[in-house]
């Protein structure tokens, strides 16, 4: 269970987290969405202890990550997968590489099982000819898709999307859709997917969180924030930039 | 008004946060020696990139500085000093402060620069959070190999360096004065004490540190895309090449 309390974080001396308090229980998809620059990004990092809160908790099966010595950290880490907004695959080796330097970092594996999973974590995101390109060698949407294998294929309790399907076309957009409900259903992974795109929300969502200048929106049901009076969820949902909130152009 | 009185103060400060963090990534460094084993590979292969390829740059300069040493001496030598002196010279001169000193000042430029930049790329593009949250430790896996490639490659640099300066200073000296090598080794052994060689070393050593160690810090909190790992390059450069040269001065006060 990831418990996030009274989070709060300034970077560059301006708050960019006000105050978060949220769970995401086992086995849930938890989807964050929010326009841009609303801080989901930096939320989702605070979930993995790439940035640490000034004040407040993030706490991983009942562990505050924030307290935890770096080694401690990196045992917790090792349940969480992360995919990154950019892909952020390592570019001076080859996609295939990328895989199993992550699969080396658990130190279980031999050669040939390592190989295989590469093989098998490639498949899943349909990728496994360009096992042997570089990142350079891809396309935007490939490199997501190598950078969702590279997550994945360590088997983690908890995966973490930033922007998963943000640049891809609509068929691509449904087959990561339909991975990431698969992860759900037959792996049991706890998801956290920032997004803003509402495709994903109607399709994976168990439940949504809509992140305002920091601050929690609105946290409940899809089925309930498609209802949902309030004027900045109405804005975000509707996507009309003439419903101004707070400032009028 | 109230930024011109700050903005002073503000640098100041930052400046010092930034000795701190430099300082803190030392010990981070230390504590990810314990994972030398796991990051040995990697550290062979920046050995080879930063020792092994940077040989030809390094004769090519060393040549030249032994050369010139020789043409200058040659040409404030009076007649009362006899010619294999200009061995001595060379020798000295060489073996203390040009081949140390211009093997870092050009090594700031070949090795400093691309280790900033490489990792202040990987910054940026979210490659060093990522390896991170694959539970590496960017310092062991990323740092610590750059720093002790360096640091262990820098002597064997300064050793070639030093072979290649004196050599250079006798070529021209014989084509100058025309001194013979029998000569000019007489006149390098005439003030060479071992101290002398075991000394550049030294300094071999604390240069490979400072500048691997600098540029890495620099790459390592890289902000702000492309532009901010040029900017992250550029203060690199600067800031080595002040630092060997304070370091230079310091380490002959304390040594010689
Ligand atoms: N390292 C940083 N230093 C200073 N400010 C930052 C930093 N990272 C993010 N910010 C600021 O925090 C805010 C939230 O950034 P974040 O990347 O989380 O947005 P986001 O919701 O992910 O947007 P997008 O949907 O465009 O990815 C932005 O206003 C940004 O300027
Ligand atoms: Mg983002």
């Amino acid at each position: 269970m990831i418990q996030v309390e009274n989070l709060y974080k300034e970077l560059g001396s301006k708050p960019v987290l006000k105050g978060l308090s949220f769970e995401v229980n086992d086995g849930e998809t938890f989807v964050v969405i929010g326009k841009s620059g609303s801080g989901k990004s930096v939320l989702l990092k605070h979930l993995i202890g790439l940035l640490k809160a000034d004040s407040g908790k993030v706490m991983i099966d009942g562990e505050n990550i924030g307290a935890l010595s770096f080694k401690e950290l990196q045992r917790v880490r090792q349940k969480i997968g992360m995919v990154f907004q950019s892909g952020a695959l390592f570019d001076s080796m080859s996609v295939g590489e990328n895989i199993a330097l992550a699969l080396r970092s658990k130190e279980e594996f031999t050669k040939w099982e390592i190989k295989e999973k590469v093989k098998e974590a490639l498949e899943i995101v349909d990728l496994a000819e360009a096992a042997d390109l570089m990142p350079s060698e891809l396309s935007g949407g490939m490199k997501k898709r190598a950078g969702f294998a590279r997550a994945i294929a360590l088997d983690p309790q908890y995966m973490l999307y930033d922007e998963p399907t943000t640049g891809l076309d609509p068929v691509m957009t449904d087959m990561i859709n339909r991975l990431m409900l698969k992860f759900k259903q037959q792996k049991e992974i706890t998801s956290v997917i920032v997004t803003h795109e509402l495709r994903i929300v109607h399709d994976v969502a168990d439940r949504v969180l809509l992140l305002n200048e920091g601050e929690v929106a609105f946290n409940g049901l899809p089925a309930e924030i498609e209802k949902s009076e309030d004027p900045v969820v109405r804005q975000f949902m509707t996507g009309d930039s003439t419903l101004a909130i707070g400032e009028k152009i | 008004m109230f930024r011109v009185i700050f903005y002073p103060i503000r640098g100041v400060i930052q400046f010092f946060e930034g000795i701190g963090r430099y300082f803190l990534l030392q010990l981070m460094l230390f504590r990810s020696l314990t994972s030398w084993r796991l990051n040995l590979i990697n550290t062979i292969d920046q050995m080879m990139l930063i020792g092994a390829r940077s040989i030809p740059i390094i004769i090519l300069t060393s040549l030249f500085s032994g050369m010139v040493t020789a043409v200058q001496s040659a040409y404030q030598f009076s007649s009362f000093i006899p010619s294999y002196y200009v061995g001595s010279v060379v020798g000295e001169s060489v073996l203390l402060e040009l081949a140390p000193m211009i093997t870092g000042l050009v090594l700031t430029g070949r090795v400093g620069a691309t280790i900033t930049a490489e990792i202040g790329t990987m910054r940026v593009t979210e490659q060093i959070d990522a390896l991170e949250s694959l539970s590496f430790d960017p310092v062991g896996y990323l740092i610590l190999p750059r720093v002790l490639a360096g640091t262990i490659m820098f002597p064997f640099l300064i050793i070639i360096a030093d072979f290649f300066g004196v050599f250079g200073g006798w070529v021209s000296a014989h084509a100058q004065m025309n001194v013979s090598m029998f000569e000019f080794i007489k006149g390098f052994k005439q003030w060479f004490t071992p101290w002398d060689a075991w000394f550049g070393l030294i300094k071999a050593v604390t240069f490979g540190f400072a500048i691997t160690s600098i540029a890495c810090y620099h790459g390592y909190y890289t902000k702000g895309g492309a532009q901010g790992v040029g900017k992250a390059t550029t203060i690199t450069v600067v800031v080595s090449c002040v630092t060997i040269v304070f370091l230079d001065y310091v380490l002959a006060a304390l040594f010689l």
